[in-house]
């Protein structure tokens, strides 16, 4: 099978590179840089061991044997990327992009973020490598995620807030773009997802493929097999391309990434791009948006900010449509009970995105054997959301 | 028959001067009220018209077309509106008109259904503002096939080998981005622009225009020295939206381009 993204960044129909002309050449050098860099022993010498002595690489494979106990059926396997400094799988991506940003001169970083953690990681990053960082993130975000706001500014980022639109992630990146546009000879824009123009979506699930390769070696030693089904939450699709990444030659395995299905199916109540979605253009990519009629994105919502973005990373389209991949949505409600579960069964708080994904396997764990595994992709811990869910949940703090 | 914006573009360089265009965004204040600002643009003197498509996530944007893009969407502005304006516009006018939009409101309405309504409409060229010459095929293709232009965009961060890229897509001219940046007025233009704007005119063989951060009549009289064509945007959208939708609008924004249009004389 030929490796995707072809050389035009195109995943079968999705993806591309639909941007501002003033981009395009920056996108060329940064494919370019990039190549160089994973050919280059020197850096990938210096990512590993950053990622080992840093993040706290490789991160543990937790068997959750009171959870599989209660759901009876498959042995549940967590991967645990919220063992990872900062406690998301997003730092994998943004020390992979800002020594690559370093690497190629610029000397200040940009992001994005819904949740707060890729910003989190993105300024943690700047600050290891002592590069100028600032982060956009929508208002609305900045309100349920505030804790994380602090952590960036903490770590010496600039946060704008963003009060464009419906003030969450899609807002922030179309911010960070125009600051892009504008500072792109002295600025890297570190996205923080398989999202946006090429080469980010391969880029992105490049720097996460590390989840993928550790657990396709754990899961075998711990299980003595591959696992009957990997589940990952979609938000752009980084934690999730970066684990099935390990998996997809095995088509025995089945795959599932689990979307926001909010308060329901009614466009607007959700960020379930694959159940109300059709393909379109934005931010960069032709993928699965959610979008009227007009092709104007449509507002979402979901409890969790890291999954409530109207569009998703090209390369889950691609899945999506050639069927490697199932995608499932589980609504807010779903989610908050899983987020409880599994810090009552395991003493493990996951993130509310990562909580998606939990929610889908207590649904249909019952259903594999006990000779089965589940491997989870528990893409980042709970406390960032641990004020959110109070609120939601009308407790006073 | 040379194209309107052939004319265009002839009758500006015969009277020495450059080609002014002026740039709004469609419905904004309301679709209603979008003939009759382009009727005030012509009494102005714009020799092109550009209508901005309103679009809810403008990432080549800055904050003055942010804001006239969400009035014109929560007026209820349609891509189909919009080509319904142009051809109310076409009944009493030759006016070129170029539809700057982003790639997804034309997807939505599906590209060869709106090439041909918008060649019907009269629409004389498209720059859809994220679709660079490596995405532009299927553009190029259903555009040309009906007569209408697509029209391609430089930056200051183009290569050579992209400036000579577009020679096959442009027809009358091309347009050159004034600044790496967003569509908005800057205080100053690059000292670079003149340079840049020959070489582009030589490399890509095209007529330029250039646009993106050109507010004041001094700016669009140094610009119009070097280049084919001067488009002002933001600067009018600001003034549109100081003023609102009230019944001085047209003859405010007629006066207001005035002054612009004059200075792109050549002495
Ligand atoms: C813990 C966690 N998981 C998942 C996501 C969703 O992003 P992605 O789908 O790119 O993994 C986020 C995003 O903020 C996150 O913080």
């Amino acid at each position: 099978m030929k490796r995707l993204p072809d050389e035009r960044g195109y995943f079968g129909p999705y993806g591309g590179r639909f941007v501002p002309e003033t981009l395009m050449a920056p996108l060329q050098e940064l494919e370019q840089a990039f190549h160089e860099a994973t050919r280059d022993k020197s850096f990938r010498r210096e990512l590993d061991a950053l990622l080992r002595d840093y993040c706290g690489r490789p991160t543990p494979l937790t068997f959750a044997a009171r959870l599989s106990a209660h759901l009876g059926g498959a042995r549940i396997y967590l991967k645990r990327e919220d063992l990872c400094h900062t406690g998301a799988h997003k730092i994998n991506n943004a020390l992979g992009q800002c020594l690559l940003a370093r690497r190629m001169g610029k000397v200040r970083v940009i992001a994005e973020t819904g949740a707060g953690q890729h910003g989190v990681a993105v300024a943690t990053a700047a600050a290891l490598l002592g590069l100028s960082c600032r982060i956009y993130m929508g208002t609305e975000d900045e309100r349920r995620q505030s804790l994380n706001v602090y952590r960036m500014k903490l770590l010496g980022a600039e946060v704008v807030g963003v009060d464009a639109g419906a003030k969450t992630l899609k807002d922030a990146i179309n911010e960070a773009l125009r600051d892009w546009v504008t500072n792109v000879n002295t600025t890297h824009y570190v996205m923080g997802s398989v999202l946006g123009p090429h080469p980010y979506p391969m880029m992105v699930r490049e720097f996460q493929s590390v989840i993928g390769a550790e657990a396709w070696l754990q899961i075998r030693k711990a299980h003595g097999a591959l696992p009957s089904l990997v589940v990952a939450c979609v938000g752009g699709g980084s934690n999730a391309a970066g684990i099935f990444s390990a998996f997809l030659p095995y088509q025995k395995v089945k795959l599932v990434g689990v979307e926001a299905g909010g308060r329901g199916p009614l466009l607007g109540h959700h960020a379930a791009r694959f159940a109300g979605g059709s393909p379109g253009v934005l931010h960069g990519t032709y993928t699965y948006v959610l979008q009227d009629g007009g092709g104007n994105t449509a507002p979402t919502h979901s409890v969790s900010a890291g999954l409530d973005y109207p569009a998703v990373g090209p390369e889950h389209a691609f899945w999506k449509d050639s069927r490697r991949v199932e995608y499932v949505q589980v609504s807010d409600d779903e989610a908050l009970s899983a987020f409880h579960l599994l810090s009552e069964m395991e003493g493990i708080m996951p993130a509310l995105e990562t909580a998606h994904a939990l929610a889908f396997v207590t649904k249909v764990a019952r259903s594999y054997s006990p000779a089965e595994a589940i491997l989870v992709n528990l893409s980042g811990r709970g406390d960032k959301d641990v004020a959110e869910v109070a609120r939601v949940e009308g407790v006073r703090l | 028959m040379s194209s309107r914006l052939e004319t265009a573009f002839r009758r500006a360089a015969k009277e020495k001067r450059a080609a002014f265009i002026a740039y709004i965004t469609a419905g904004d204040p309301s679709p209603a009220r979008t003939l009759e600002l382009l009727r005030a643009l012509e009494r102005g003197g714009a020799d092109i018209v550009e209508l901005g498509v309103p679009f809810s996530d403008p990432i080549a944007d800055g904050p003055i077309n942010c804001a006239a893009a969400e009035r014109a969407l929560a007026a209820g502005t349609t891509l189909t509106g919009v080509l319904q304006t142009v051809r109310e516009l076409r009944f009493a006018s030759s006016l070129p008109v170029v539809l700057f939009s982003y790639a997804n409101p034309i997807l939505a309405y599906g590209l060869s259904r709106f090439a041909a309504d918008a060649a019907t409409a009269g629409v004389d060229g498209v720059l859809v503002t994220d679709v660079p010459a490596e995405e532009a095929g299927p553009y190029y293709q259903a555009f040309r096939r009906v007569g209408v232009e697509l029209i391609p965009m430089l930056a200051p961060t183009s290569t050579r080998a992209r400036v000579k890229q577009v020679k096959k897509l442009a027809e009358s001219f091309v347009y050159f981005v004034s600044h790496t940046g967003v569509t908005g007025p800057q205080a100053q233009l690059p000292v670079e622009l003149e340079d840049q704007v020959r070489l582009v005119r030589k490399l890509a063989g095209k007529r330029v225009a250039v646009g993106f951060g050109v507010a004041k009549p001094e700016q669009v009289s140094r610009v119009a020295k070097v280049a084919d064509g001067v488009v002002v945007g933001s600067a009018i959208v600001a003034r549109i939206a100081e003023i609102g939708d009230r019944p001085e609008l047209f003859g405010e924004i007629q006066r207001f381009v005035q002054p612009l249009r004059a200075a792109t004389r050549r002495f």
